[in-house]
């Protein structure tokens, strides 16, 4: 009888960090084989739109940085988060929590003057989320509630909080629909690439993504949560205040994911709308893990995300392929990175007896 | 006002709606106990139920028959429970993520599977939901006849569940043995169980039973299938697991709340009450994160919750 | 006592490697009917790795097993099981939540089916205590039961599954003398009847107690088998190391100064809301070693987490250099000049995932030295981190080694290290060499001794015996969150010390 045993290996020489991620993105793309076909789409055509859909062209070119950048600001947001073992799920509330605040203050702020408006709305939404994200921190901390489902519940409670406010005091005046009034001109995000939606969010977020790799690396709050998120007992132990280090990882964790929201109503909708984001803070989460947490990983594989998900509109039009094929890759590469990052710590043995 | 509130039809609705609004997380927290009790975290909860509620609503369209319905949201509920025990109990990877990547790929694979079978049609297809079924004597009872024993079958179904589940897991060896793989896995080995045979099966039972609770909600609560008809539900049932303390009737009189208050919202608004009913969704959200936070004092969370079991970890 | 000819156990060529650790290589081992055979050896001499393979937890590389004179092939506990081997952990294998007879009977078959039959599992229960004297009121919760009733529930689990063939992993690691008198009283009437029992320890005198044979593993092979009757404890201890035992070590005898810590009617209560330890007065002086004996599980633990910042105590007052200590802070703790080396390194001392680097500066790496405004800096903290791994030797690939991948004795070098860097003038070493091998453990004697000269405060708190009479220029016993009684390290008889870890006051 063939028996299969798990069993701890060598640890992976080090250029396994950045090899494993890229196989694992392309044993998706093989992967993602299996629902085309079932959709009926041709193989090589399909891939070719999804490809070219993204990157084809230069108006494409941007609009996958443009749909790259909440992602990215996310991924941050849940990398950030994981690396101290905030379990952080909650990523999605937390944008809105940005875009709902930025709405409020986009929309009444006409009257200061322009230069100060949008600083203010980016603070302001960041310091939004950041807030919406330390209350599970607190209920974990000084009431160990745990995190995982204290987020996804937040989720919720500021979905309901949003449309509340959509149907009531934010409502545009005059309009039936859960919509806000339009944000004044001076907090939009400038548009920096004509005949684009190329916007100042994007340079936002990758600013995030070096000043997050900086904190992780080069300061002693980046030491203490990878030691949070590693052993917190031990962290306890070497005298690390262990209470503080997640607060303040929730409060950038959730401001990271702010900002997201506020990039999408500041840069996109210009409003606030129920449907302002398609389940960026879920994907995010996607993106953190198959970033392996670490902020350059992030972005690239918030990169690759957005190629999926800009491409397959094009796909989903020439071919026919559902648009939702984008959440099927996500879920799958998601679960190819955990087949792949544990190879990198076991391998099967396989027995015969 | 007050009036209103103790007019007995008022008061027989809102138990009826209490008990529907329940059922679906009362499938799912049972599910989720199952699994938990062996020692798996399944976040992939909300996912199988979407898929459940996905395939109920596919399976009955084309065949017309309710029932196949059912059984194929629970053959996928079964499928997605496995895929879950091959990633986290056979391959041992984290549960908090495996979960959520099954819920991704969960969700989108139901949207994904409903577009291609559906297409983008202007008026969503319909199917002839379950109907309430009085039970004989009961229903004739004043007020809580048509409350209680005025239900679908599916909720009779869940009723049952609740004890036959407590019998299972506190009277039968079975369930010493579920409940030994997740308090010390390392005992359950030693005395011959096979810690992860039971795992997954109590993974894919788990999951039959999501997948149920899901197809509730196209079947018989609506008719038909939109993105957002799980809404959360998942989740809850996953805190009213905590709230419960693990033990199947407690969770279900958790689900009972998060059902009233469901339930009692709706009514509120037609009856006048002039409060935004976004406000009223959310009171179930929080109630139950105050919940949490009392129970998390007490909790007897199964020891063996969230670890991998593997035999030769240790070196000697 | 009756031997067969024919050996009802017979291992043979077993071999069993972990990664690049070879556990086992090419092992015989023999057991006879109605003998207590004792497996002697270290720590990591392979002795539950062996037994583990006999049990079918492990699965062997090589060689061959035979039970009762027919070879098998084990898979899993489950087949060792049923042909009659059974073995209790040094962690005991039992639901702490559930009660005696949901332990015993779990994974056994029921007369009413898949129904629980927990009328006549007591029965049967009831029978086997008295047959054996095993009193466990079957409807307690394993939580609430001593350890020596613990150990007894683990026996009744494996009697009542018709096991002849028991194996014990170091069994009195945890007895106070009492209960170990008791356990070997257990363990000669199930032989009596025929059974055979596998004795693991490193202890000695027990050894040659209880034992009929006895076989000497070390390093992963077979050194010595003989009859207990034909050989000696200073033999025995020979063979396990493969070196004369280095019995004592080189001390100067040292004047103690100015107390260094002070304890006064300290009261702490244990995770179960019990007594861990009542009103303790204890004082350490400079250029001293207090060497804390007693049995784990006294409140020792209890003790160094009070000190470690890691726990509150009820009441109570600790002076550490004269200076009120703060409860309940590691940080107080670190800031008090007090070095700390806690029983569980792994779980409470290391980040083992990071690398030796990140352990050595967990203390520090906010001090002046190693960072400004938040940021670190990377060059001195790496000078630092290699000057402390030239210092105490500590073997690895190097400081951004992961600290996983280095072995038992230099995990416990980089918590010597960075405990000691700062020369503290209070050393607190909570069980230090547990889990060590010779060497190791000599190395760690030899620092806490020069520790000492350079004018440091030592409380040694060790369940090693060998260790406390070694090292301690004076003696305390600790039992049951008390001090039963001192001596000077130089004089104390071990039997008075014996008899106080056992809580009798002479």
């Amino acid at each position: 009888m063939i028996r299969f045993r798990i069993i701890k290996r060598k640890p992976l020489p080090g250029w396994a960090k950045i090899v494993i991620p890229i196989a694992a993105i392309l044993a998706t793309l093989i992967l993602a084989a299996i629902p085309i076909l079932l959709a009926g789409g041709h193989l090589w055509k399909s891939y070719y739109y999804l490809f070219h859909g993204a990157l084809g062209t230069r108006y494409n070119l941007l609009e996958t940085f443009v749909k790259a950048s909440p992602l990215l600001l996310t991924g941050l947001a849940v990398a950030f988060a994981f690396r101290a073992k905030f379990w952080n799920i909650g990523a999605e509330g937390q944008l809105l929590a940005g875009a709902l605040t930025a709405t409020v203050l986009g929309v009444h702020l006409g009257s200061i003057p322009p230069v100060l408006v949008l600083p203010i709305v980016i603070i302001g939404g960041f310091l939004a989320g950041g807030l919406w994200a330390s209350i599970p921190a607190l209920l974990k901390t000084k009431l160990k509630v745990d995190d995982v489902v204290s987020t996804l519940l937040l989720n919720y409670v500021m979905i309901h909080i949003m449309g509340a406010l959509l149907f009531g005091p934010l409502q545009q005046p005059g309009s039936s629909w859960p919509r806000s009034s339009a944000i004044v001109e001076a907090a939009c995000y400038p548009i920096l690439m004509p005949r684009s939606r190329f916007h100042l969010g994007i340079i936002i977020s990758f600013v995030a993504m070096l000043i997050i790799w900086f904190i992780n690396k080069k300061t002693t709050f980046g030491y203490q949560a990878k030691a949070v998120g590693t052993n917190i007992r031990a962290a306890h132990f070497g005298g690390i205040n262990t209470t503080s280090v997640i607060l303040w990882t929730a409060l950038i964790s959730g401001g990271l994911a702010g900002l997201a929201g506020v990039g999408e109503l500041c840069a996109l909708q210009y409003r606030l709308i129920m449907d302002i984001s398609p389940g960026y803070g879920y994907s995010g989460i996607v993106i953190a893990m198959l970033g392996n947490l670490h902020p350059v990983g992030v972005l690239f594989s918030s990169l690759f995300f957005s190629v999926i998900i800009v491409g397959a509109q094009t796909m989903s039009r020439m071919t026919g392929v559902p648009t939702y094929i984008a959440e099927v890759i996500q879920g799958m590469a998601l679960m190819v990175m955990l087949i792949f990052l544990l190879f990198t710590e076991y391998k099967i043995k396989v027995q015969r007896k | 006002m007050i009036a209103e509130f103790l007019d007995l039809a008022f008061i027989s609705g809102l138990m009826g709606a209490t008990m529907r609004m329940a059922t679906p997380i009362i499938f799912a927290a049972l599910g989720e106990i199952l699994t938990e009790r062996a020692g798996v975290l399944n976040l992939g909860i909300e996912g199988i139920m979407l898929m459940g509620a996905m395939t109920g609503f596919v399976f009955t369209y084309s065949s017309g028959s309710i029932w196949f319905g059912v059984f194929a949201a629970a053959c996928v509920g079964m499928l997605l429970g496995f895929l879950m025990a091959l990633l986290s109990v056979n391959l041992g990877l984290s549960q908090h993520v495996s979960g959520l990547g099954i819920t991704l790929f969960a969700t989108g694979l139901a949207m994904f599977i409903y577009r291609l079978h559906f297409g983008s049609p202007t008026v969503p297809p319909i199917i002839q939901p379950f109907k309430q079924v009085a039970l004989p004597v009961l229903s004739k009872i004043p007020v809580i006849g048509t409350g209680l024993f005025t239900q679908y079958t599916l909720t009779y179904i869940a009723w049952l569940l609740v004890p036959a589940l407590s019998i299972l897991l506190y009277k039968t060896t079975i369930g010493l043995k579920i409940r030994t793989v997740g308090e010390n896995p390392v005992v359950a080995d030693t005395v011959g169980v096979n810690v992860a045979l039971t795992r997954t099966l109590c993974l894919v039972a788990g999951g039959a039973l999501m997948g149920i609770g899901g197809a509730f909600l196209t079947l018989a609560h609506q008719n038909m299938f939109l993105i957002d008809v799980i809404g959360g539900r998942g989740w809850v049932a996953i805190a009213m697991v905590i709230f419960g303390n693990w033990n199947p009737l407690k969770a279900t009189i958790g689900a009972l709340i998060f059902g009233f208050l469901d339930g009692l919202q709706l009514r509120l608004q037609s009856i006048g009450v002039v409060l935004s009913f976004h406000l009223f969704l959310m009171i179930p959200y929080l109630l139950t994160i105050i919940a949490l936070i009392g129970v998390s004092r007490r909790a007897a969370v199964p020891a063996g919750l969230l670890k991998p079991y593997r035999r030769e970890e240790k070196g000697g | 006592m009756g031997k067969n000819d024919q050996p009802v156990v017979r291992m043979s060529g077993i071999t069993k490697r972990f990664l690049d650790v070879t556990a086992n290589q090419d092992v015989s081992f023999e057991l006879h009917s109605g003998e207590i055979c004792a497996l002697l050896g270290e720590n990591g001499a392979g002795k539950t790795t062996l037994m583990n393979i006999l049990f079918g937890y492990y699965a062997c590389d090589a060689g061959e097993i035979f039970i009762k004179g027919e070879k098998v092939n084990l898979s899993a506990p489950k087949d060792a099981i049923s042909r009659g081997v059974g073995m209790i952990h040094q962690h005991f294998a039992l639901v702490a939540s559930q009660t005696v007879l949901e332990n015993i009977i779990v994974g056994t078959a029921s007369r009413k089916g898949i129904f629980l039959d927990l009328a006549s599992a007591r029965q049967a229960l009831v029978r086997l205590q008295e047959r054996f004297g095993l009193q466990i009121d079957p409807d307690a919760r394993v939580w609430t039961l001593s350890v020596g009733e613990q150990q007894k529930v683990e026996i009744l689990k494996a009697l009542y599954r018709d096991v002849d063939i028991l194996i014990m992993d170091e069994p009195t690691a945890v007895l106070a003398p009492a209960e170990t008198t008791d356990l070997f009283n257990t363990l000669r009437s199930l032989v009596k009847e025929g059974r055979s029992v596998v004795f693991i320890s490193h202890k000695l005198n027990e050894v040659m107690d209880i034992s009929d044979r006895i076989v000497v593993l070390r390093a992963g092979e077979v050194v010595a088998e003989s009859n207990t009757g034909e050989t000696n404890a200073r033999e025995l201890a020979n063979l396990m190391v493969g070196r004369e035992l280095l019995e004592s070590i080189e001390k100067t005898q040292l004047a103690p100064a100015d107390p260094v810590l002070n304890i006064r009617g300290l009261n702490v209560l244990n995770d179960k809301k019990l007594a861990a330890i009542t009103d303790l007065n204890l004082t350490v002086h400079q250029n001293e070693i207090l060497g804390m004996a007693g049995i784990s599980g006294n409140g020792q633990t209890e003790l160094s987490e009070v000190l470690f910042g890691m726990r509150f105590p009820v009441d109570g007052a600790v002076q550490v250099n004269d200076r009120p200590l703060k409860f309940g802070s590691p940080a107080a703790s670190i800031q008090s000049q007090m070095g700390r080396i806690p029983e569980d390194r792994i779980d409470t001392g290391l980040l083992m995932d990071l690398s030796v680097e990140e352990n050595l500066i967990l203390e520090n790496h906010s001090s002046a030295a190693f960072q400004t405004y938040g940021l670190m800096k990377s060059q001195k903290i790496r000078n630092f981190c290699e000057d402390l791994i030239r210092a105490y030797s500590i073997k690895t690939a190097g400081r951004d080694a992961t600290t996983k991948s280095l072995s038992g004795g230099n995990l416990q070098k980089v918590m010597l290290a960075r405990e000691l860097a700062g020369e503290p003038s209070l050393i607190i070493a909570s069980q230090p060499t547990r889990g060590l091998d010779v060497g190791a453990m000599e190395y760690i004697h030899q620092r806490l001794v020069k520790e000492r000269d350079r004018g440091a405060g030592i409380l040694l708190i060790s369940d090693d015996l060998d260790e406390i009479f070694a090292l301690s220029d004076r003696i305390v016993v600790f039992y049951e969150g008390k001090v039963m009684g001192e001596a000077p390290g130089a004089t104390a008889s071990r039997e008075q010390i014996g008899l106080w870890m056992s809580g009798v006051m002479a």
